[in-house]
């Protein structure tokens, strides 16, 4: 009698087991909406404040304000847009499998990434430059890190640019994220953090006042729309769109509301650029 | 085939395992003795000093590594400003070699004390009836022979330590193994499976031998009743 | 295992003055650890060149409603389901590796044994970040969470079967032998009696692993898989607030990972009237090739002598590495249990005290 209990407990819980480990398995495929409903899936970062932050359910960055107002140009209203996170390594796959229609995440157009998709834009012109604390002087641009520290994110080619072209001394400090770097910079093991400027602005202007984007950016980043490979008539679209904000000073307001607290000045050489890719 | 003797040419394979060991190395010696202490603080009479070592090891038991090295770097050297050096390589390896020693100084300290528990109760007993007091009977009778019985868990132990010596990537540590396998992937994706291999391989080669010598030394001391 | 089994065995009752030298070391070790967190705390107050790290305002973001709702909580759940799948992964993969090696077949004994070794040698992390990058390449959805998963999956896979081989090793041969009796072949032996016991007896020692595979689901942050490291990384990344944050979810591992420490303590207990292998788990999981704690040497420690020390009542000749179902006799041999051999009772003479010896008592 008690063997029969047990046997049938035994089961039951080998099928609920199962039940449940079916259906983790599946929450972490990707949701591909197919219900007709009209939507536009824009990939965006979810961790660089100032560009592509999640914060409570919504989302704020330049880049998701370029999004939103394309998007809108589009034809998509603001309910009608899905970001999804675009991680720096999956944005060339996200596009090619088509889990997303459009990729705005600090997308740099380089030759390399044009064999896999195509790009709209560019939107913006981001070039490298330095964050240091805000009482420090002595750092005024790239040549001046010679025997000081440095830090950057594990993968990026920033920190190995600056040690090959500008400062041969520089000692290199590599944290898997932003905020690990600004910590450094903030509690003073590292004397500079290098990325592109607009980022940086974006991480200035959350730290209350104690750090500052040093203003001179020395390479050129042209950030651009991933697109699918090949889709031409969707980049002259976006092009249009992007063309759109500038001559309506959006696109200065949208610097301006996402870089507040900072003097940040986008690079008046290059920006606001003329969108032409894709085409 | 070409694409094992590029890798090899191209990266220093070597340096990073060396990297990894020598990490392994430092880390050992410094948790043998802190876990030697404390075990015996474990044991010892005074209250204060067992409840310290058992928090110990339950905190670092149950802590991930990951969360140690990144306090080791955001935490002790950013914040207690605790530095070994002023280069940054060198100051993150030694930082990383203390996080280690600290998470595998639980785990000796768990093995010896499951050592001791395998010493018969009579050791103890015979030991205060000849009347030697708390240091002298557990340094002269119970430690030696409860080694015998902690050299298959401290024998994992070792071998949990240098698989755990990858995690190091945490602390910056930019040569180490993980590092450079995410690096050469990074640039070598056509060749991903080699690399895999390749450093799987080492790690194969680098801990069968001290596993077998676990197995070969603890089958030799077993404990016999 | 109380403490006061183990120590109050190295020390006699303390007399006046005993007591009065414990209360002063007392003391003084309070005092000293009381003083070095006050220092670190001190020191975190008011650290050189940096922002005071105790100060609320870098604690309150850490800690609001808000970050709960959207980076601990959802972390925490990526943690969990990662942890879940992987435990139900290794679990089978545990059982179908650890059973065929047990098998009476050399082949399936051999591939068993090469997976089973492989997966215990390579580290987590080379495993997840060679997984990660392959699953990228593939462009199959999710690449970070199969990673992490698969990775713990065959490595807490390969620490399971040698788990069941321990305890289908530790079993008293009688149970071998009584089922030889009873005219079932080795493998039906093996299904029918023997595993089933080694699965209650192994199950404090899983509950241990499980908490290991809680622990390296961190590891998946540094594939950036959004587990709940990775998430406070992000809300650190907003306030600047990255040491406050870890501490919360260093607090949340910490709880979680204690609690089911708690359990694998209960368990044995419970599983021991199940089986009657050792149910009481080695302290480190096995990794060593060719597991040398089959041996469970807190369990020969344990047993009584039963009859007031005669010969025990049933031949273990099961203990020993490789527990197999055939070649008892030499690990039987090996191990010094063969009495009728008496060149294999040699204990080395400075071992003297410990030698199965004609001196009484002991126990």
């Amino acid at each position: 009698m008690k063997h029969r209990y047990k046997k049938g407990l035994a089961r039951k819980a080998i099928a609920m087991v199962c039940a449940a480990s079916a259906l983790f398995g599946m929450a972490a495929c990707g949701s591909s909406s197919a219900d007709g409903e009209k939507k536009i899936r824009i990939g965006i970062k979810y961790d660089q404040p100032g560009l592509g932050f999640k914060k409570s359910g919504t989302f704020e960055g330049f880049d998701v304000d370029v999004a939103r107002y394309v998007a809108n140009q589009l034809g998509y209203t603001d309910a009608e847009i899905e970001f999804l996170e675009a991680p720096s390594k999956q944005r060339e796959a996200m596009l090619q499998n088509g889990d997303v229609d459009m990729i705005l995440a600090t997308y740099s157009i380089t030759d390399e990434r044009k064999k896999a998709v195509s790009f709209a834009g560019p939107y913006f012109v981001a070039g490298q430059d330095l964050m240091v604390r805000a009482d420090d002087h002595s750092i005024n641009g790239p040549e001046d890190l010679n025997g000081k520290r440095l830090c950057s994110v594990t993968g990026s080619t920033s920190a190995k640019v600056v040690k090959e072209k500008f400062a041969k001394e520089v000692q290199l400090m590599e944290q898997p994220g932003y905020a690990e770097c600004a910590t450094a910079l903030f509690s003073g093991i590292v004397d500079a953090v290098t990325t592109d400027d607009i980022i940086l602005a974006g991480l200035a202007s959350a730290s209350r006042g104690k750090l500052r984007v040093v203003g001179k950016p020395f390479t050129q980043e042209y950030y651009g729309v991933g697109i699918k490979k090949g889709d031409t008539a969707f980049a002259k679209q976006i092009n249009a769109a992007i063309e759109d904000m500038i001559k309506s000073g959006e696109w200065e307001r949208a610097i301006e509301k996402n870089t507040e607290g900072t003097d940040y000045q986008p690079d008046p050489k290059y920006n606001p650029p003329t969108p032409d890719e894709g085409e | 085939m070409e694409g094992f003797i590029s890798l090899f040419r191209s990266y220093n394979i070597p340096g990073a395992f060396l990297v990894n060991i020598e990490l392994t190395l430092w880390a050992a010696l410094f948790s043998t003795v802190l876990g030697l202490i404390l075990v015996m603080m474990r044991i010892s009479p005074v209250s204060s000093l067992r409840k310290v070592s058992a928090g110990y090891v339950e905190l670092f038991k149950n802590m991930p590594l990951t969360i140690i090295m990144v306090f080791m770097v955001l935490g002790a050297f950013a914040q207690l400003k605790l530095s070994f050096s002023d280069n940054f390589q060198t100051n993150f390896f030694w930082l990383a070699a203390t996080g280690l020693s600290l998470y595998t100084a639980a785990f000796v300290a768990e093995s010896l004390r499951s050592g001791i528990n395998t010493v018969p109760k009579g050791q103890a007993e015979a030991a205060r009836a000849m009347g030697l007091n708390f240091m002298q009977s557990a340094t002269l009778i119970i430690m030696p022979q409860a080694i015998r019985g902690s050299v298959a868990p401290l024998g994992n132990t070792l071998i949990a330590l240098l698989k755990n010596s990858t995690v190091a990537a945490a602390a910056s540590v930019a040569t180490e193994t993980s590092s450079l396998m995410s690096e050469m992937i990074e640039f070598r994706p056509d060749v991903i499976i080699q690399i895999f291999l390749i450093f799987a391989m080492g790690y194969v080669i680098l801990i069968l031998p001290i596993g077998i010598l676990t197995t070969y030394l603890s089958n030799k001391l077993a404990v016999r009743r | 295992m109380g403490n006061s089994d183990e120590s109050s065995l190295l020390f006699d009752q303390p007399g006046p003055k005993g007591l009065k030298r414990i209360r002063i070391i007392n003391w003084v070790a309070t005092i000293l650890f009381v003083v070095v967190l006050v220092l670190i705390v001190l020191r975190l107050h008011n650290p050189p060149d940096g922002e005071n790290q105790l100060s609320w305002e870098l604690w309150k973001p850490a800690l609001d409603g808000e970050a709960w709702s959207d980076f601990y909580l959802p972390g925490l759940w990526a943690t969990l389901r990662a942890a879940f799948l992987a435990v139900i992964g290794s679990v089978v993969f545990g059982l179908v590796f650890g059973i065929g090696r047990l098998l009476p077949s050399r082949i399936v004994q051999g591939i068993c044994a090469i997976v089973i070794e492989f997966c215990r040698a390579v580290p987590v992390l080379i495993m997840m970040i060679f997984f990660w990058r392959a699953f990228a390449f593939l462009d199959l959805p999710s690449p970070s969470y199969w990673a992490v998963v698969i990775s713990l999956v065959l490595y807490n896979g390969s620490v399971v079967a040698e788990l069941i081989r321990s305890g289908v090793g530790n079993l008293p041969g009688g149970q071998h032998e009584a089922a030889v009796a009873l005219g079932m072949t080795r493998t039906q032996s093996l299904m029918s009696i023997e595993v089933p016991q080694a699965i209650y007896a192994m199950l404090p020692a899983a509950v241990t692993q499980l908490v290991v595979v809680l622990k390296d689901t961190a590891l998946g942050s540094i594939i950036m898989y959004t587990d709940l490291l990775q998430e406070s990384r992000r809300l650190g990344s907003m306030y600047f607030n990255i040491l406050q944050t870890l501490v919360v979810a260093a607090v949340i591992y910490f709880i979680i990972c204690w609690l089911l420490s708690r359990l694998a303590e209960w368990l044995p207990v419970r599983m021991q009237q199940h089986t009657l292998a050792p149910t009481e788990p080695e302290p480190v999981a096995p990794i060593a090739i060719m597991d040398p704690s089959n041996v469970n040497q807190i369990a020969v420690a344990k047993e009584g002598r039963p009859l007031g020390g005669s010969q025990r009542l049933y031949h273990v000749h099961h203990r020993g590495t490789n527990a197999r179902i055939h070649g008892w006799r030499r690990t039987r041999y090996v191990q010094g249990y063969d009495e009728t051999q008496p060149q294999s009772q040699h204990v080395p003479a400075e071992h003297h005290m410990h030698h199965r010896s004609k001196g009484a008592g002991g126990r």
